[in-house]
């Protein structure tokens, strides 16, 4: 089996940040909009060596899309972040119009995202805003699966993009398991472990779980496929047919509700083009909740353990 | 090469007169829309578009052109007319208001590809917003060009547009001249009634704007608001235009009952026969 090794955990937040600060670097196009937590988002150090180019805009989310509506408009790529419920949601009718409905390539950094933000509770667990941005037309939603990562599909979407883009990424650091030169393509998914009896597809940091309840699984002669989708929107419809057909079972993964969300994404191709029994392995319409980030992942079945367990039942129910 | 502009204060009334005829016949085309607004708001875009602003409607997209955004999308009727006088697109096209196909979107609509539109909008309380993002842009690119921003009053009961308020003057964004259409209607009735929005001028000065007020249906009036913004330095400015609701058509002036009626086609023949210069 395929295997991953963990260089130390890192906040994909601060991915986020450092694929702004290389696309910065070469292009003067760039300016980030601040909305009061300019370094819990990871812009600090873009704020800190372009002053000229950073706009402060206080607590006031509608305005900051708005804004950024302008600033692409005449030219400029702006980026703009906050915790996802409040990029993703307060702003939700302003991104609508002003940036999609214009098609205007503004980056909109869902930060905080999942429940892993932790001690914070329910208020600040963004945990809707993927079905939010993808339903959006013209948007573009990226859900990396590392901090290395999250610069690479940063700065690249930055670069070649061309619409909205909506950018999801957490605080809490994770295992950094991915190569700074890795070939990747958004839009296109990437099957990381090999196998055939079932396919998990999972986005965001749940792609390390994922992998790691796939050794678990292997050591019980279970060869599951694992699938990173870092590109919510646009999918990936080839890779997911081909695991339909290939392996016949999905389940998918995410730090998010189930309803609408990402697993729903998948299974909007599977049932289109390939029905085949699906698990959706996420929040189940409740609010979080306050505790530590690894508390809630147990209590919530998302760590690798857990998933090992639902996956081991999944496939004995479904033989 | 910018637009030939013209302060002669009888034929801008002359172009009014004709802007909104054109209102008219397209909306009882349409047979829907605002017509109220649209009216109310001629005589300030004549102004803007045939003496204020600097613009090419040969090159729409002539980087140091004044911007105007449209935030109260509905009254596109008004927006579409004026352009298509200004030379943007012919005049025939504004019968196809709002039909399958149009580029005149009921409300406007950028992906449709009508020149000189600068925004698609509809939503109300979004459209400062976009105007302080042109404006912050134009700032970094050392640009000297205005960007006019056209709001209603009922719209200012909107949350964001005092976000975009406090931003602009936080940033003195001086090319910035915001027109709110003060013409005290909304669809359920008078702001009044609705929800209050007074005191106004105090509201904007506060929020760190310079303020002025003007009859928004007086050519002459608009016109020296628009230089006294122009004069302006570090601050954003706001000039109050008091319009009447369905102006020139002294039957439905007004009355807030035509924020969003149409005339029918015969009832359109008869309001322009009566139409007021």
């Amino acid at each position: 089996m395929e295997t991953y090794i963990n260089k130390g955990n890192k906040s994909t937040k601060v991915g986020f940040g450092e694929g702004v600060f290389a696309a910065a670097q070469h292009l003067d196009e760039v300016v980030v909009l601040g909305a009061d937590i300019t370094a819990s988002v990871g812009l600090d150090v873009f704020a800190k060596n372009f002053p000229h180019r950073f706009f402060s805009l206080g607590i006031a989310e509608q305005n900051c899309v708005g804004v950024a509506a302008g600033l692409a408009l005449s030219g400029k790529i702006p980026v703009f972040s906050t915790y996802g419920v409040f990029a993703a949601l307060r702003t939700a009718d302003h991104i609508r119009i002003s940036v999609c409905y214009n098609n205007l390539h503004v980056i909109i950094g869902g930060a905080h995202a999942g429940i892993c933000v932790g001690p914070d509770g329910a208020t600040h667990q963004a945990l809707e805003d993927i079905a939010v941005m993808r339903v959006m037309p013209n948007m573009t939603v990226i859900s990396p699966c590392d901090a290395t990562q999250t610069a690479v599909l940063t700065k690249r979407a930055i670069e070649n993009l061309k619409g909205p883009v909506y950018i999801r990424f957490g605080r809490e650091p994770v295992p950094d398991f991915t190569m700074e030169d890795q070939q990747i393509e958004i839009g296109k998914g990437q099957e990381l472990c090999s196998g055939n009896d079932i396919t998990l597809i999972a986005t965001g940091h749940l792609v390390w779980e994922a992998i790691q309840a796939a050794k678990q699984l292997r050591e019980q002669g279970i060869h599951a496929r694992v699938i990173n989708l870092h590109t919510i929107k646009p999918i990936d419809e080839e890779i997911i047919i081909k695991a339909a057909k290939e392996t016949q079972r999905i389940v998918t993964l995410e730090e998010h509700q189930i309803h609408a969300g990402f697993g729903s994404a998948v299974a909007e191709i599977v049932v289109q083009n390939h029905p085949v029994k699906m698990k959706m392995i996420g929040i189940n319409d409740r609010f979080g909740e306050s505790g530590k980030p690894e508390e809630l992942m147990r209590k919530f079945k998302l760590n690798a353990d857990e998933i090992f367990y639902t996956v081991s039942r999944f496939l004995h129910d479904n033989l | 090469m910018t637009h030939n502009n013209n302060t002669d204060s009888n034929s801008l009334k002359d172009i009014s007169y004709e802007i909104r005829k054109d209102i008219i016949r397209m909306l009882a085309e349409a047979g829907s829309g605002h017509t109220g607004g649209s009216l109310g708001l001629a005589d300030v875009f004549t102004c803007l578009y045939f003496a204020a602003m600097q613009h090419n409607p040969e090159n729409p997209q002539w980087e140091q052109r004044d911007r105007l955004i449209l935030s109260i999308g509905h009254v596109a009727p008004v927006l579409y007319a004026t352009l298509a006088h200004a030379g943007y697109f012919p005049k025939e096209e504004l019968k196809t208001l709002r039909q399958l196909g149009s580029r005149l979107q009921g409300h406007p609509g950028r992906d449709h590809g009508l020149p000189g539109l600068e925004l698609s909008a509809g939503s109300l309380g979004q459209g400062l917003s976009v105007a302080v993002g042109m404006a912050l842009a134009a700032k970094l690119n050392r640009q000297t060009h205005r960007i006019y921003c056209i709001l209603g009053d009922g719209e200012l009961q909107e949350g964001s547009v005092w976000e975009a308020a406090m931003s602009a003057a936080h940033h003195h964004l001086d090319k910035i001249i915001a027109i709110v259409d003060r013409n005290q209607l909304q669809i359920d009735g008078k702001n009044s009634d609705v929800m209050e929005i007074e005191p106004l001028a105090d509201k904007w000065k506060s929020f760190g704007w310079i303020v002025t007020e003007c009859d928004g249906n007086n050519h002459s009036e608009v016109l020296d608001a628009i230089a006294f913004c122009k004069k302006q330095e570090k601050k954003p400015q706001l000039i109050l235009a008091h319009t009447k609701m369905g102006k020139g058509v002294k039957e439905i002036e007004d009355d807030y009952h035509w924020h969003g009626k149409v005339p029918s086609k015969q009832q359109a023949e008869d309001f322009i026969l009566h139409l007021t210069k």
